[in-house]
């Protein structure tokens, strides 16, 4: 037992290991900006599933690019985008989406184990496509994650307000003349290269722990455009930096420690959430006491 | 900007809308000046909410034209105020009643929802007039059905549109705020001489408001005010069979009318106004 609490958490030259791993912690921490703000859109939009399913064709474009020796980044940002327009252009509605996503997931998983067998160089490398890599990630390929990271979180920016108003309310944003499929084409762009910069630190199986898992706790304790955002991006940088920080120590992967984070701070968020709702504090109704109990609509002014 | 009175606000010209060969209307004519009310009735699958998609450039026309202000009809546009069926919102939306009247006025506009003095001003007074300021920080999830709608009319004429369309916008809500909410989308109407297209399968809360009532049944078409249409020799003409149309206390009531088109239509039946509930 000692043993093991001993590799899960190991604090030994604690303070070398730190400044070796500085700049993953950076980009950690730039990550979980990313994986917050665009998780608040994938739960608006109901894509939950469609992160899975772009995760893994990233994942096989990234194994081929391992095997052809070609920049895995762009290998995996290839398969993400490639997942991600198929699915934004035949998956309008949510039951096509979810039958292409499914179809798709297999088939990419699949690919990727493929080219990872036929991959002769070192199993860590493939291990990490699918649990997380940061640490291992070299400079120059951080230096492009940061940079797409960037990409994403202005694309989030500039077309927030516009978003917004087409995930929550497609059906009048449409009728107000918002290019709503556009506007979903382009997000799914923007979900696909988050996807593929979340993969090379978490790994393909363990995305959703970054892109929904804290946006999904956010809003199960405010209902405000935002708080929410930024609750998130809170959670998800905890969950980031926090992952690193735990489990350099006993040179492990991240991802467990991440996605561990993360889970707590759904249901700590869960528990909070149940004890607004019986409190009845939750969405800052302010009704004057005399109308509290009767409906607040005034018939006639 | 008020719009001269008699400015035509949509026309459409000889439309013909059908679907394969089963024609849904066919050379309708129909001119909507600035501050009228119109009510689309008739039965499901008859063509209401494609005369919609129509007028929002989503669906083409088979032959003729649609004119909105005078020019081609584009894909949506900020001319029109648009209020959707109540529907619900998932627990947790991030989207106060302030928000969703917000994106009404400026929900088209890039970068980060961060609202100036004036446009929160602008929202209020809104809310205001639509008597829902107490409901201004709850988020929309957490409201009635006919708290949302309320809202739905406050972002629908935030944007101070020429013409107003409401899809069903009573459906789902009970008799008290039926009542409410097509009050005020009437209110609001004369208050901004905007033109309404009111979509329903129910023309009696809206009884008393409408000038005129364009009535698709049996791939046919009337319009004209409701006691021109409303009437049995009318609609057992358009229905091919006899149909009787009672008018007692107010109220119209449509007795032994088939199905329009679309056997699988269900709520064909409560459709003209049996009582108006569910």
């Amino acid at each position: 037992m000692d043993d093991l609490s001993g590799t899960l958490f190991n604090f030994e030259n604690y303070g070398e290991l730190l400044v070796l791993v500085r700049n993953s912690i950076y980009a950690g921490a730039l990550l979980g900006i990313v994986g917050g703000l665009i998780g608040v859109f994938v739960m608006q939009r109901d894509l939950q599933f469609a992160v899975h399913g772009i995760s893994e064709l990233s994942f096989a474009g990234a194994s081929a690019a391992l095997l052809f020796g070609v920049n895995v980044v762009a290998g995996s940002i290839l398969g993400s985008l490639i997942a991600a327009l198929l699915i934004g252009v035949l998956g309008v509605r949510a039951r096509e989406r979810n039958s292409i996503v499914a179809v798709l997931m297999p088939f990419g998983l699949g690919l990727g184990i493929l080219f990872l067998a036929l991959y002769p160089g070192r199993s860590a490398n493939q291990f990490g496509l699918l649990t997380g890599q940061i640490v291992s990630v070299d400079n120059e390929q951080l230096g492009l994650l940061v940079t797409i990271s960037i990409v994403v979180i202005i694309g989030l920016f500039v077309m927030w307000r516009p978003l917004s108003f087409a995930s929550v309310d497609a059906d009048v944003a449409r009728a107000r003349g918002l290019p709503v499929a556009a506007i979903s084409i382009a997000f799914m762009v923007l979900l696909g290269l988050a996807v593929a910069v979340s993969i090379q630190i978490v790994g393909a199986l363990l995305v959703l722990a970054l892109l929904v898992t804290p946006a999904a706790a956010a809003m199960r304790v405010t209902a405000s455009p935002f708080l929410t955002p930024l609750l998130a991006v809170l959670f998800a940088v905890v969950s980031m930096v926090g992952g690193i920080l735990l489990a350099i120590g006993g040179g492990l992967p991240i991802s467990p420690f991440v996605t561990t984070i993360s889970f707590l701070i759904y249901v700590l968020c869960r528990v909070i959430g149940w004890q607004q709702q019986r409190s009845g504090s939750r969405g800052e109704r302010t009704v004057s006491p005399g109308r509290a109990a009767g409906p607040t609509v005034r018939l006639s002014e | 900007m008020t719009p001269s009175p008699d400015a035509s606000i949509l026309s459409l010209r000889q439309a013909t809308l059908s679907f394969g060969d089963r024609p849904l209307w066919r050379g309708l004519n129909l001119e909507l000046k600035a501050g009228e009310f119109l009510a689309v009735l008739g039965p499901n699958g008859t063509g209401k909410t494609s005369l919609l998609r129509t007028i929002l450039g989503q669906q083409q026309l088979t032959s003729g034209t649609v004119e909105l202000l005078g020019g081609p009809v584009g894909r949506g546009s900020r001319d029109i105020g648009y209020i959707p069926q109540q529907k619900l919102l998932d627990a947790g939306t991030p989207l106060r009643a302030r928000d969703l009247v917000g994106f009404g006025i400026n929900g088209h506009r890039w970068g980060l929802p961060v609202s100036s003095r004036a446009m929160r001003r602008r929202v209020d007074e809104v809310l205001e007039s639509v008597g829902a300021s107490d409901l201004a920080n709850a988020s929309v999830a957490s409201l009635s059905g006919g708290e949302q709608q309320r809202i739905r009319v406050g972002q629908a004429i935030a944007g101070n549109p020429r013409l107003l369309l409401c899809d069903e916008p009573l459906l789902s809500l009970d008799l008290q705020y039926q009542r409410a909410v097509s009050e005020l989308i009437d209110e609001k109407r004369r208050e901004l001489n905007t033109a309404v297209v009111f979509v329903t399968h129910d023309v009696n809360p809206i009884l008393n408001m409408v000038d005129r009532v364009l009535y698709l049944a049996g791939g046919q078409f009337r319009v004209g005010t409701p006691d021109e249409v409303l009437r049995s020799e009318v609609l057992s003409y358009m229905y091919d069979t006899p149909v009787e149309v009672i008018r007692s206390r107010g109220r119209v009531i449509v007795i032994g009318a088939p199905d329009g088109y679309g056997a699988h239509d269900h709520e064909n039946h409560h459709v003209h106004g049996d009582g108006g509930h569910h």
